[in-house]
C-alpha cells in the first residue's frame, strides 16, 4: 500500500514535556484520517511538525514515498501540503481573492492582475462545489464561506494534503453538514486530508481512518468503519466514558427567572431581540438553541445588565432587575458563565486564586478594610482546586494563562457554583473542550438543577442542548419559536425550528400545543 | 525560568546591553570606553578612579536630585499603565503641580510644619485635577487617553507660564519672586553631608510614593480591582466592576504622582517658581523608567536611580571629552532592549534548553 505523507517515530520534546513521543503516522492517498485525542495530546505539535513550524527531535517524514526535511512552511506548501488554521487568518476588508493571492499575487506588468485570479477562483470554487463569491468582503460574510476561503486559499496553492485543525468549533449544524460534503468531494477529487478534531461524531460521519494519540503517545490506529465512538472515546480518555449524561426527572418549582415582552437592540443598532418572553423554574434546565447570532448573545447580555434593555421586564425571583447594575444583579443571585472563557470569563494574567475571588475581592473572608488578605485567598483556592478537580500546576498561584482550557473551564464553574447562585446562566459551556471535560461539566450542571437551582443553558451544540436540557427553547431571528419538551424532541424538530421553518406556540407540558409549518 | 527571575533578569541583561552598546559608540568616536565608565561611576558615587580623589558626596546627592523626579513619573505612569491606560500626562500634570505648589508657596503665610506639607498637598492635587480631565474624558466619552493627554501637556505648559507672568509677575520674565523659608524642602543637613549638594527632604515624599504605589497595587482591594480592569477590561465588567470609575481614580492616582513630582522640583531643587520654555522631559524619562522598572515600584526605584544617575553623569562625560549625548543613546537603548525582551527570552530559553536536557519522566 502506498501512503501519501509518513511520519516515521515522530519525537517532540518542549522544556518539561514531551509532546510527540515516538508517533508514527501513515496516510493513504485520498483519504480522510482523523487524528483523535484530547486537548495537550500532542495533535496540533505533530501537525506544525508536518507543516514545518517545528522541527521533530528525532524520526523522519516522508511525503510520497521521499523523504524529506520540513524547515518551513513555505517547504510545506511546495510539497503540496496545506492548513486551515482553527482561527482563521483572513484580512478582513479585503476581498476573497484578495485575501487567497496574498503573498503569490499573479502580476500583469507591475500590477495585480485581480481579474485572472478571479477567474482561477471562481473555477476551483466550482469544482469543489464551495459557492464563494471571488468578490465579497470578508467581513461580509459568514464564518462558514470564511472557512472555505481558507480552503480555497489552499487549493489556489495547489496543495494535496489538506491539514484542518478543528474545522467545526466554529460552525453552526448546518455549516458543519456542509463541511462534510465538501471534504468528501475533495477526497473525490484525488485530495487527501487530515482531520484534527475532539469530536467523534464526526469522525464517524466523515473519516476513513482515525488514529488516536493519548498524552504524546500513539494509542491506536484504526478503521473507523469497524468502529464505534464508545471505543474511540475509551482510546481517547484512556476509561470508559458515558454518553448517556446521568440525570433523574426535573422537578421544576417556582418561577426564579422571568423575561416579559424584552426587546434588545444588538451592535448594530436594531432589535437582536424582538418580544421575547421566557421563564425558567427552580429545579429546572431550560435549554436555548438556536443558529448563532439569533440574539442569543443580546438575551444574556440584556439578563446580566451588560446592556440596556429597549423595553420589557426581567425577574429575578420576583424582583424587577431590569435596571439594576450588573453587580445588583450578582449579589441578588445571579449566576453567569460567560461565552468565551478567555475573553470575558477570566482575567488571564491573574492567578488561579485571584481569579477566584473576582467577585467578592472586597468583601470578608478575603478583604478587611480594603485590604486583601491573602491567607484566606490561598485558603479559598486550595478548597475549589480540590473541589471541582482543577488541575494547574502551581496550585493557587498558577497564572490562568498556563492553564488548559477545560481547566479555564473548571475554574469558572468551579467560581460561579460556589457563589451558589439561584439562577444560572451557563452559555457555551463546553466549546472546544474534550469529552473527559465535557462530561463533568455537564454532571455539575446537573447538580445544580438537583440543588433547585433554575438553569438556562445557552448552546450552539445540539447535542449538548439536547442531553442536558429539561426543556428546549428554540431561538429564531431574536423570537422564541417554540418551546418543547427535551423528551419529546428530536433533531430534525429543532433543526427546522432553528432554522425558521416550524413554529411551536403554547406550552410544552400541554399536548395542545399549536403548530404551524411556514411554507 | 520562572516569571518572577525573568522580571528581574531581563530587565538587567538590558542595562547591560545598553552599557555594551554605548561603549561600542565610544570606541567608534576614537574614545576610550572605561573613561565613560569612570564617568558614570563618579555620576553615581563620587568616587574618582582616574584621579584617586577622596569620594565627594556632592555627586551623591545631585545624582538623587535627578532621579527624584523621574521616579515619581515613572510611577505615574506605571499607575496608569496597571489599568491598562497609556498616559503620557505626567509631563503636564507635573507642571500643574508646580504651579499649584508655586501658588500655595507665595500666597500662603504659615509655620513650616503646615506650609511645607499643604504645598505638597496643593502640588498633588494639582496633578490629581489634570489627570481626572482625560480620565473623565475616557471613561464617559472614550475619547483615547494618548490624544487627550498630549495636548493637556501643551495647555499645562502654557498656563503655567501665563500663571508666572501675568498673575503673579515676573521681573526678569523667568522667575517669581522667591519663596519664604516655610515652603522649601531645603535641609541643610541634607547638604552638609553631600558637600553643599542641593539634595532636600524631597527624598522622604518620594519613597513615601513608592511604599504608597507598591501598597495600593498589591496589598489593597481596590489595586486588585484596577489589575484585572487593566489586564481585561471586559471580564472585569462581567464580574460587576465599575470599570469607569476605576480608570477615573487611575488617572487621578497618576496624576497625584507627577503633580508631587512638580512640587518637589519646585520647592526642592529651586525656591522659586520658573516659566518653562519647553517641556523638561521629565514625562517621557518617567514613562522610560517605569518600563525598565516593569510598572513595579522597587523596578522603578532603581530604573529611576539608574536613569538619573546617566543624567548626572552627562557633564562628566563631557569634561572626560566624551559627547554628553552618549549617556543619552545608553538610556535610550536600554529602553530598545527592553522593549526587545522577548528577544532576549527566546535567547535566553535555547541556551537553558541546550543545558539542561530534559527527562524521560518529566512530563507534565
Amino acid at each position: 500500500m502506498s501512503y501519501i505523507v509518513e511520519m516515521l517515530h515522530i519525537t517532540k520534546d518542549f522544556p518539561g514535556i514531551r509532546a510527540n513521543d515516538d508517533i508514527t503516522l501513515q496516510i493513504e492517498e485520498r483519504s480522510i484520517h482523523a487524528l483523535l485525542g484530547e486537548n495537550g495530546a500532542g495533535k496540533s505539535t505533530l501537525m506544525s511538525i508536518l507543516f514545518g513550524l517545528y522541527q521533530p527531535d528525532s524520526g523522519s517524514i516522508r511525503i510520497r514515498g521521499k523523504e524529506v526535511k520540513i524547515s518551513n512552511p513555505n517547504v510545506a506548501t511546495s510539497l503540496g501540503i496545506g492548513m486551515v488554521h482553527q482561527h482563521f487568518k483572513l484580512v478582513h476588508n479585503f476581498t476573497v481573492t484578495e485575501n487567497i493571492i496574498l503573498g503569490i499575487e499573479p502580476r500583469k506588468g507591475p500590477v495585480i492582475d485581480i481579474r485572472t485570479a478571479e477567474q482561477k477562483v471562481e473555477e476551483i470554487s466550482k469544482l469543489y462545489g464551495l459557492a464563494v463569491d471571488p468578490r465579497a468582503k470578508i467581513e461580509e460574510i459568514s464564518v462558514g464561506m470564511q472557512q472555505r476561503v481558507e480552503i480555497l486559499k489552499m487549493l489556489y496553492r495547489d496543495a494535496e494534503i489538506l491539514i484542518f485543525d478543528e474545522p467545526t468549533a466554529v460552525l453552526t449544524p448546518q455549516e458543519i453538514h456542509e463541511l462534510m460534503q465538501i471534504m468528501r468531494r475533495l477526497v473525490a477529487e484525488g485530495k487527501t486530508i487530515l482531520l484534527i478534531t475532539h469530536k467523534l461524531k464526526e469522525i464517524k460521519e466523515v473519516a476513513d481512518v482515525c488514529t488516536v494519540l493519548r498524552r504524546g503517545k500513539l494509542v491506536s490506529t484504526v478503521p473507523v468503519a469497524d468502529t464505534d465512538e464508545e471505543k474511540m472515546a475509551e482510546m481517547m480518555v484512556g476509561r470508559q466514558v458515558s454518553f448517556h449524561v446521568d440525570k433523574g426527572p426535573a422537578r421544576p418549582a417556582n418561577e426564579l427567572l422571568r423575561i416579559e415582552n424584552l426587546n434588545v437592540k444588538n451592535v448594530k443598532g436594531v432589535l437582536g431581540v424582538k418580544n421575547l418572553s421566557l421563564s425558567v423554574r427552580a429545579g429546572e434546565i431550560l435549554g436555548l438553541c438556536g443558529i448563532e447570532g439569533n440574539g442569543q448573545t443580546e438575551l444574556v447580555y440584556a439578563i446580566t445588565g451588560l446592556t440596556k434593555v429597549e423595553s420589557g421586564r426581567i425577574f429575578l425571583k420576583d424582583k424587577d432587575i431590569t435596571h439594576l447594575s450588573i453587580k445588583e444583579r450578582i449579589d441578588l443571585g445571579l449566576g453567569h458563565i460567560p461565552e468565551d472563557r478567555q475573553k470575558y470569563g477570566l482575567v488571564l494574567d491573574f492567578t488561579l486564586g485571584e481569579n477566584f475571588i473576582i467577585h467578592n475581592y472586597y468583601e470578608k473572608p478575603f478583604a478587611a478594610h480594603g485590604i486583601l488578605r491573602k491567607k484566606a485567598i490561598l485558603e479559598n483556592a486550595q478548597r475549589l482546586i480540590r473541589e471541582f478537580d482543577v488541575r494547574c500546576g502551581q496550585g493557587a498561584m498558577t497564572p490562568a494563562r498556563a492553564m488548559s482550557g477545560g481547566n479555564q473551564q473548571k475554574a469558572i464553574l468551579a467560581r460561579e457554583i460556589d457563589r451558589s447562585p439561584e439562577v444560572f446562566l451557563v452559555v457555551q459551556p463546553t466549546r472546544g473542550l474534550d469529552v473527559g471535560a465535557i462530561e463533568y461539566i455537564h454532571k455539575r450542571i446537573i447538580e445544580e438543577r438537583d440543588k433547585n437551582k433554575a438553569i438556562l443553558l445557552v448552546s450552539l451544540e445540539l447535542d449538548e442542548i439536547m442531553d442536558v436540557s429539561d426543556r428546549i427553547a428554540v431561538i429564531y431571528n431574536g423570537e422564541i419559536v417554540g418551546i418543547v419538551d427535551a423528551a419529546a424532541t428530536n433533531e430534525n424538530e429543532l433543526g427546522l425550528m432553528m432554522s425558521g421553518a416550524l413554529r411551536k406556540t403554547g406550552d410544552a407540558s400541554s399536548h395542545r400545543a399549536h403548530e404551524t409549518v411556514r411554507v | 525560568m520562572t516569571a518572577r527571575k525573568e522580571k528581574i533578569v531581563l530587565p538587567l541583561i538590558a542595562v547591560l546591553l545598553g552599557f555594551v552598546l554605548g561603549s561600542l559608540i565610544v570606541t567608534l568616536t576614537g574614545r576610550s570606553p572605561l573613561s565613560m565608565f569612570a564617568a558614570i561611576i563618579k555620576g553615581f558615587s563620587g568616587i574618582d578612579i582616574i584621579n584617586r580623589q577622596p569620594i565627594n558626596t556632592r555627586y551623591i546627592g545631585e545624582f538623587i536630585i535627578q532621579a527624584m523626579p523621574i521616579i515619581l513619573t515613572g510611577l505615574s505612569f506605571a499607575f496608569a499603565s496597571r489599568t491598562g491606560l497609556f498616559s503620557i500626562g505626567a509631563e503636564g500634570q507635573l507642571m500643574i503641580g508646580s504651579i499649584s505648589a508655586t501658588t500655595v508657596a507665595l500666597l500662603v503665610e504659615a509655620p513650616k510644619v503646615v506650609h511645607l506639607p499643604l504645598v505638597l498637598l496643593a502640588g498633588i492635587l494639582g496633578g490629581a485635577l489634570w489627570g481626572t480631565i482625560p480620565g473623565v474624558l475616557k471613561a464617559r466619552y472614550n475619547v483615547h487617553e494618548v490624544v487627550v493627554t498630549i495636548m493637556m501637556n501643551y495647555i499645562a505648559l502654557h498656563f503655567n507660564n501665563f500663571v508666572i507672568l501675568h498673575i503673579f509677575g515676573s521681573v526678569d520674565r523667568v522667575k517669581t519672586a522667591p519663596f519664604p523659608e516655610t515652603a522649601l524642602l531645603k535641609s541643610p543637613f541634607l547638604q552638609s553631608i553631600t558637600r553643599q549638594s542641593r539634595l532636600n527632604w524631597g527624598i522622604i515624599p518620594v519613597i513615601l510614593a513608592v511604599v504608597i504605589f507598591s501598597f495600593i497595587i498589591n496589598k489593597t482591594t481596590f489595586g486588585y480591582s484596577l489589575r484585572a480592569v487593566g489586564y481585561n477590561k471586559e471580564a472585569a465588567r462581567f464580574a460587576g466592576m465599575k470599570v469607569s470609575r476605576n480608570i477615573v481614580a487611575s488617572m487621578a492616582i497618576a496624576g497625584a504622582f507627577a503633580g508631587l513630582a512638580g512640587a518637589v522640583i519646585t520647592v526642592g531643587t529651586f525656591n522659586f517658581g520658573r516659566v518653562i520654555q519647553a517641556a523638561e522631559g521629565y514625562g517621557f524619562d518617567g514613562i522610560a523608567v517605569a518600563l525598565v522598572g516593569g510598572n513595579e515600584a522597587m523596578g522603578i526605584l532603581l530604573a529611576g536611580l539608574l536613569f538619573g544617575g546617566l543624567k548626572a553623569a552627562q557633564p562628566l562625560m563631557q569634561s572626560q571629552g566624551i559627547p554628553r549625548e552618549i549617556a543619552g543613546i545608553i538610556q535610550a537603548s536600554i529602553v530598545l532592549f527592553v522593549a526587545m525582551k522577548f528577544g532576549i527570552k527566546m535567547v535566553l530559553d535555547r541556551f537553558e534548553r541546550k543545558q539542561v536536557p530534559t527527562t524521560e519522566g518529566d512530563r507534565v
